[in-house]
């Protein structure tokens, strides 16, 4: 059976955005994908709880995409996760509701890759700067997998852009059809480097 | 007996309802419909009415005369300005090259005398404008380059009239009886002062237009009487042609000419509006006329030179313009197209051939023949126009679409139509222009208007509820349509019409209350914008926050009732249903609001969520720390 997997996409100038612009054209036309465009749902930051537990249910793999701001997510994700990741639904003595579910991060950013570590301008890795998101997985039962991120933004290319973008679809399509097993990820900084190896 | 205008009347609406639906149906022009209504009741069929057909075509003749107007509306002086090359260049080509071939090719072939042919040869180049700009409006050509050029062409055969007019009695050998047709106040008076009068009439209309009649109209408008303001219109045209027949002038060209000058006024469209109808139902019976008029006894005397003769003419129209069209570089569709509309005679050929044999430049049963080929070639376009569109069109398929050269007049469509611009409307717009989008804005109240227009807003003074006014300002168009006028119940008419005639639109609603959404509601209306509710909430926040609440969990709640609200209204005007109360009375509309309030008491409105509390969580350390005791 294919997995169902969840979208929350967080830009609030997606707009202007050209690579975001190519990655969400090469999301798969598929009925197990939904994309949810939250700055488009809540343009007021007044996430439905109640809505967005019920789509979450309805899925097996949940996608947080977005550009990384200030080494963190935009803030309408961070309202989301405030607001939906409740107390006694998803963490908690009670809070089994999203056991078993995976998590995977879709990251864009500016600055290259090579600056993300100790010796670079950004001083750590992208998994460090990560570990919040991470952490907040593990207290509420997901299985959080390395992130998927597009380096470079600022000095790439529209090939660039597209070529990540097919690479964004072959994920996709990979996450839908494919079982995933979280332990070969284990030893992986980058989701990307992990599919490299699937691809052959 | 005193019956016999009112008996006449039925006859022709009659013909016309059941002739021109069976048209429409069979795929054919109206005009065609009308043109065998004519035939059908004229003398020669059912006889239902007699010879009086030119009569009627005379009063009907005005419909012509409104359709110049409505055109000149159209174009402001601007824009008429940029299409004199194509007026000039193109109108002068085929006035004088058709009627250079004609006289020649009658000069050798018929033995006619050589000014009786002359006559007859500028008799047959003018076109139909009737015909054929009504033909072009109701296949949707007159935008496209084809479309422009035959206006321009039959604007330059319009003006034409008056110097053929003047030559006729040069060609006449000293015996003229004239009286009637080309009589004029000034006709008795020298050359020179007659061209005077001539230009002083037409600098009069035009500064008349600018400083009188639409100050005049601001003083119609303002009583908000809509049949005034009709008869303003109606006024306005009568008195233009009147004029204009005076110095001897085309009433057609000065009705042009006074819907140039009030194109840019903020009139245009509720004029369009008003006299839009009139010209439909005169034109009409203008059609009617031509059909009864045709004298088939005629006819059947010498069928055969009638038949060839008008074929022929007919191809030598057809081949000048098709070269006119070359030189142009007009694409080969277009171009045949632009050749098939302008290739018959026209209503002034008649004028000219009445005014012939006043003149003794013929001979009466010469003239009533070409009237015949004339009102034949009129019957054909229709026909001809029908044949290229089905069989000869697709052979030559170079459809370009219409976007080329000269081609903006009238493409100022917005997308967007704001009906209403009061307090509410106004700031819609000035959200919408801060963002760079245009929108164009439908009013009632005409002072509003000018004061905007100066501002640089594109809006427009009418009735948004009259279905001519909605077409006028572009609703087949545009995208969006936000109804927000003061006025519920004109509000909802309008949002009505919309619907029904634009099924495309997005209508985004102003409602005023509760009541006036339900009636949104069932109308089909789900993007209703109660103009108090926001700003009530507004307010109510901002009381909590001076109550103490932090202001943005104040905020959040009022983000909530909103929600909750909207929902509501939705439920509510479904149980309206059910009570099969389709008027809200006072004492309801009091129920309902007590129904509400009760409803409000059991929502849960204070926490949908529990985002940032902490209490569960405390609860839950708390039982684990004394686990870890036990």
């Amino acid at each position: 059976m294919p997995n169902k997997i969840l979208i929350l996409f967080a830009h609030p100038l997606f707009e202007k955005s050209n690579v975001n612009d190519v990655l969400v054209n090469h999301i798969p036309d598929s009925p197990n994908i939904t994309f949810h465009d939250l700055y488009q749902e809540y343009p007021e930051f007044d996430v439905d709880m109640q809505r967005e537990q019920e789509l979450l249910l309805l899925h097996d793999i949940i996608i947080w995409h977005h550009p990384m701001y200030w080494y963190s997510c935009p803030p309408l994700l961070k309202q989301w996760i405030d607001i939906v990741l409740e107390h006694g639904w998803a963490y908690g003595k009670e809070g089994t509701a999203l056991k078993g579910k995976l998590l995977l991060q879709t990251i864009t950013t500016g600055g290259r890759k090579e600056n993300y570590c100790s010796t670079g301008r950004d001083r750590f890795t992208i998994q460090q700067l990560l570990e919040p998101f991470n952490q907040t997985a593990k207290v509420c039962n997901l299985t959080y997998l390395p992130p998927f991120v597009v380096h470079g933004t600022h000095s790439m290319t529209t090939e660039g852009y597209i070529e990540n973008g097919k690479l964004y679809r072959q994920i996709l399509e990979y996450l839908e059809n494919k079982t995933i097993t979280p332990e070969d990820l284990s030893g992986y900084q980058y989701f990307n480097d992990w599919f490299k190896t699937k691809l052959g | 007996m005193e019956t016999g205008l009112f008996f006449e009347s039925i006859i022709y609406l009659a013909a016309a309802v059941i002739c021109v639906p069976i048209a429409k149906k069979l795929g054919l022009s109206s005009i065609l419909g009308y043109l065998f209504a004519g035939i059908l009741i004229g003398p020669f069929v059912l006889g239902l009415i007699g010879q009086q057909g030119e009569d009627i075509m005379h009063f009907a003749e005005f419909g012509v005369v409104m359709m110049l107007f409505l055109i000149g509306l159209e174009l402001d002086p601007y824009k008429f300005w940029r299409m004199r090359r194509f007026i000039v260049g193109m109108g002068s080509l085929q006035v004088l090259g058709t009627t250079i071939i004609l006289f020649l090719a009658c000069l050798l072939v018929l033995k006619w005398e050589w000014e009786a042919t002359l006559t007859i040869a500028l008799a047959l180049t003018l076109s139909s404008t009737a015909i054929v700009l009504q033909t072009l409006k109701e296949k949707g050509l007159s935008q496209t380059s084809m479309g422009r050029s035959a206006f321009a062409v039959l604007l330059f055969q319009d003006i034409a009239v008056i110097p053929i007019l003047a030559i006729l009695p040069l060609l006449a050998d000293g015996d003229i009886q004239n009286k009637g047709i080309n009589e004029s106040l000034i006709s008795d008076l020298q050359g020179w002062l007659q061209t005077l009068i001539v230009i002083g009439t037409i600098a009069l209309i035009y500064f008349a237009g600018r400083f009188i009649i639409v100050p005049l109209l601001h003083v119609v408008a303002a009583t908000r009487l809509q049949e005034l303001f009709t008869g303003a219109a109606l006024l306005l045209v009568l008195l233009v042609s009147y004029i204009m027949q005076m110095v001897g002038l085309s009433p057609a060209l000065g009705a042009f000419m006074a819907g140039v000058v009030l194109a840019n006024s903020e009139f245009r469209h509720e004029l369009e509006g008003d006299i839009a109808p009139f010209k439909g139902l005169l034109l009409g019976l203008f059609f009617i006329g031509v059909g009864a008029s045709i004298n088939f006894s005629l006819i059947m005397v010498d069928p055969v030179f009638i038949i060839v003769f008008c074929t022929l003419f007919n191809v030598i129209k057809f081949l000048v313009l098709l070269g006119i069209g070359k030189i142009y570089k007009k694409s080969s569709d277009q171009n045949l197209l632009f050749g098939f509309a302008l290739s018959q005679g026209g209503e002034f050929g008649f004028v000219i051939l009445g005014f012939a044999t006043q003149l003794n430049l013929m001979p009466t049963y010469l003239a009533s023949q070409m009237m015949a080929i004339i009102a034949l070639s009129m019957i054909g376009t229709p026909i001809l126009l029908f044949i290229n569109e089905k069989w000869i069109d697709p052979y030559f398929g170079v459809k370009e679409k219409d976007s080329n050269k000269y081609d903006d007049i009238e493409d100022d469509n917005n997308d967007v139509i704001i009906a209403g611009f009061g307090n509410f409307g106004s700031t819609i717009g000035r959200l919408l222009k801060t963002n760079g989008i245009p929108a164009t804005v439908l009013d009632m109240d005409s002072d509003r208007v000018d004061s905007l227009r100066k501002m640089g807003f594109k809006v427009y003074y009418g009735d948004a509820s009259r279905l001519e006014l909605l077409q006028a300002a572009g609703c087949e168009n545009a995208k969006l349509f936000i109804a927000a006028i003061d006025n519920p119940t004109v509000n909802l008419i309008v949002v009505e019409m919309i619907r029904k005639h634009f099924p495309h639109l997005k209508i985004l609603a102003r409602a005023r209350n509760r009541s006036n959404a339900f009636e949104l509601v069932d109308m089909g209306i789900n993007q209703f914008y109660r103009e108090n509710l926001y700003s009530a909430v507004h307010l109510g926040v901002d009381a909590l926050v001076e109550l103490g609440h932090r202001r943005y969990t104040a905020t959040r709640q009022g983000q909530r009732f909103i929600k909750y609200d909207e929902q509501a209204v939705l439920r509510l005007s479904q149980k309206r249903h059910d009570k099969k109360a389709f008027l809200m009375t006072a004492k309801e509309e009091i129920e309902m609001q007590e129904q509400l309030l009760k409803n409000d008491l059991y929502a849960q409105l204070g926490a949908n969520d529990h985002a940032w509390e902490s209490e569960d969580l405390r609860k839950e350390n708390l039982e684990n720390s004394n686990g870890d005791k036990k």
